[in-house]
């Protein structure tokens, strides 16, 4: 099976604009490590949540319970094993694979909102559990670091330890500042390419076929079951490896990343760049990750400056209202674009940007060519 | 030990009472327009709120300084006056003294108006589209409620007292015949118990022997003919909506002394909520009711010190638990009826 020529334009150009970030990015003032790390782990999470509710129409809200036991998982990987980053990522995916097999067996047994609930309680047990008894695992709020004192069985078995706090390296390459981003940029295009071969494959037709009409597959003789639960898995897999990857950057594992609120965060992510395809989860996660990050650190200086060429009382008048929806307000902002895309934009930015392609295309054809792109309706 | 248990079974009802009153309201709206409202917990945090700007309201005060006495850190005294006090005289402190339960009359026509204009503003446009645009429309809608609050009142919680008449602790022990000071419980969370049972009865009475609860009954059962048989269903249910969510602001409002409201109120009781609804069966309104209330007794049961020492951690997760358990066994829930939402 080779990749389409198109696929092949999609990828590279997608791997440009990663790769390039650091330049693209800077006209916008995100041009630092730090920041575009975050980019790369939440368009992978994104890309995960994507592959189970853009495939095969599963919502669920219980996505960032596979995050926080990533985190855990490389977090007690660099504990005990080694600081190195790789050992770490693969056990975080393993153990975040097996309690999204555990949790999707569960859950897949009903569909529909059924299915958004048990994943929500399955995740808010976990966040429960995570802050409670299981404190001697979790840290309880204080959150998970790294000590002095921790085993690394690996590293004082090869190596002599480096003095100081250890921190999280890839055979002995640091991983903070730019390397940080490219590693998680490298993981991001691995992320992207497997989602690209899933969409593609026959076991990406099966899942967008449970998605439109999972009676008829069943009717057909497909056994679904299995499909779903290995979207389900992959996408908690791809959880794993983001929250994996978030303790990377910042070596500090906290239960609040399991909350039912970082759950919605990732359907805000998907919804708002486009469900179902490629590039709108990622670009959703880049753009929730931008302005959160803008716009939370505006406060009543900027606004005053961005309002300085309105006369005194107006601009009194511009800073109070414009200060609900920045700085710690951000959020309002983000709840009201996310309700206008769902009610006129459901397939989010990317379907925004295809219907303006269209309309340009549209007043440039000639009649007869308009007619022909009209694209045929899907049958029942 | 007869005490404990009994102390226990008390304190789930206050929650419960809670539990309920929501549920009941995401229900009906569930079972009239056929719709996930994710946003209902925000509708019961809009009415905690309601208390609060009522109390803020009314106890807008009028500060003046006395020259002639000295506070013992020789600063004049700061006389401050409740403005009402001052229009109203005793009648003014009555109304400070008993803010919550009169905020209730703010609140109910306050939710009333919420519940349509979001009912014919927004959620009239989502019953052709899936469920999961429906909860994402909520979801979205519950976030922007909630942020409008915190830009509002601020993130803090704000504390709410309770009438004095209604501090302290009722001996319920003594009442039923026991020893005196065994089993107390405290004042409020038994009115709080009271009232909601009797919204609950005023909503199903309102159901059952109205002629228009006897028309949305049939329209819940069958709309389209009731829709042909001339009857304008659609206006109903939207003010069925709004009932909902008045239900659910004066379970708010009644609750603001128990747990000082802050803007994530409403998430906090939306997830259990679900959950109740879930365990009680879609549609189903006894069955939230009665959901509602094992829930909360059973949290309150599995908080007890005995409890936790032989399974740790079960206070945290027995809601969810229990929903689990029940959706793999009994998809419909507890009194759901067949064939709804059963998939």
């Amino acid at each position: 099976m080779s990749m389409s020529r198109k696929d092949l334009i999609l990828f590279f150009g997608f791997s440009a604009v990663v790769l390039l970030l650091p330049i693209l990015a800077a006209p916008f003032g995100a041009a630092y490590p730090d920041l575009l790390q975050r980019f790369m782990i939440f368009g992978i999470f994104a890309i995960g949540f994507n592959i189970l509710f853009g495939l095969t129409g599963y919502l669920s809200f219980g996505h960032a319970a596979f995050f926080g036991v990533g985190s855990y998982a490389a977090m007690w990987s660099f504990k005990l094993l080694s600081t190195n980053a790789l050992p770490a990522i693969i056990f975080a995916v393993i153990v975040a694979g097996l309690f999204a097999l555990a949790i999707g067996f569960v859950s897949l047994r009903r569909s529909g909102i059924y299915f958004s609930i048990l994943t929500l309680a399955f995740a808010q047990m976990s966040y429960n559990l995570a802050y409670s008894v299981l404190t001697p695992i979790t840290n309880g709020e204080t959150g998970l670091r790294m000590a002095l004192s921790d085993p690394r069985v690996l590293d004082r078995l090869f190596f002599s330890t480096p003095p100081g706090t250890p921190v999280p390296s890839l055979f002995g390459m640091s991983l903070s500042g730019w390397n940080g981003f490219f590693f998680s940029a490298a993981l991001l295009l691995a992320t992207f390419f497997l989602a690209m071969r899933i969409t593609n494959s026959p076991f990406g037709m099966m899942l967008k076929g449970i998605k439109s009409n999972q009676n008829r597959m069943n009717y057909t003789g497909f056994n679904t079951r299995p499909y779903t639960l290995t979207a389900f898995v992959i996408s908690g897999m791809l959880a794993g490896l983001a929250g994996s990857l978030l303790v990377v950057t910042d070596p500090l594992a906290g239960a609040e990343r399991m909350r039912w609120t970082a759950s919605g965060e990732v359907v805000l992510m998907t919804i708002l760049g486009g469900v179902g395809t490629l590039v709108g989860p990622v670009l959703g996660a880049w753009i929730i990750k931008y302005f959160e990050n803008i716009f939370s650190s505006f406060n009543a200086n900027v606004l005053n400056n961005f309002y300085s060429f309105l006369p005194d009382g107006a601009r009194e008048v511009a800073v109070t209202v414009s200060s609900k929806f920045v700085g710690e307000g951000w959020h309002l902002s983000l709840g009201l674009v996310f309700v206008l895309i769902v009610v006129f934009l459901p397939g989010g930015i990317m379907e925004g940007a295809r219907r303006i392609g269209a309309r340009f295309r549209r007043s440039n054809a000639r009649p007869e060519a308009r007619r022909e792109q009209l694209s045929p309706t899907a049958a029942e | 030990m007869f005490e404990v248990i009994f102390l226990q079974f008390l304190n789930g009802l206050d929650k419960g009472s809670a539990y309920a009153l929501i549920a009941l309201g995401l229900t009906l709206v569930f079972g009239t327009l056929g719709v996930v409202n994710f946003a209902h917990g925000a509708l019961f945090m809009l009415g905690a709120f309601c208390a609060v700007a009522f109390r803020q309201l009314i106890t807008l005060e009028t500060v003046t300084t006395d020259p002639e006495k000295l506070s013992p850190w020789g600063a004049p005294v700061e006389i401050r006056e409740p403005l009402v006090q001052t229009w109203f005289g005793d009648f003014g402190a009555v109304l400070v003294n008993y803010s919550v339960i009169v905020s209730l009359l703010l609140a109910i026509p306050v939710m009333l108006f919420v519940g349509v204009a979001m009912e014919r503003g927004l959620i009239k446009h989502f019953y052709k589209r899936p469920h999961a645009e429906q909860i994402l429309v909520t979801f979205g809608l519950a976030i922007v409620l909630g942020e409008l609050v915190k830009a509002i009142f601020g993130p803090n919680p704000h504390p709410q007292p309770m009438p004095d008449t209604f501090r302290g602790a009722a001996d319920i022990g003594a009442f039923l015949g026991m020893q005196a000071g065994v089993i107390t419980y405290p004042l409020w969370r038994l009115i709080y118990f009271l009232f909601s049972a009797a919204i609950i009865g005023a909503v199903f009475a309102f159901l059952q022997f109205t002629t228009f609860g006897m028309v949305v009954r049939a329209g819940m059962a069958d709309r389209e003919t009731v829709g042909l048989l001339g009857i304008n269903i659609d206006r109903r249910f939207t003010i069925m909506f709004g009932i909902a969510a008045t239900v659910a602001g004066m379970a708010g409002v009644m609750y603001t002394p128990l747990l000082p409201p802050n803007y994530t109120l409403g998430m906090e009781f939306l997830v259990i909520s679900f959950v109740v609804v879930v365990v009680g069966g879609m549609g189903s309104l006894p069955g939230a009711v009665a959901a509602g209330f094992l829930l909360g007794i059973l949290q309150s049961f599995a908080s007890m010190t005995q409890v936790k020492a032989i399974v740790p951690g079960i206070d945290q997760i027995i809601i969810y638990l229990i929903a689990v358990v029940i959706l793999l066994v009994r998809p419909r829930g507890l009194l759901g009826r067949r064939g709804v939402m059963e998939a």
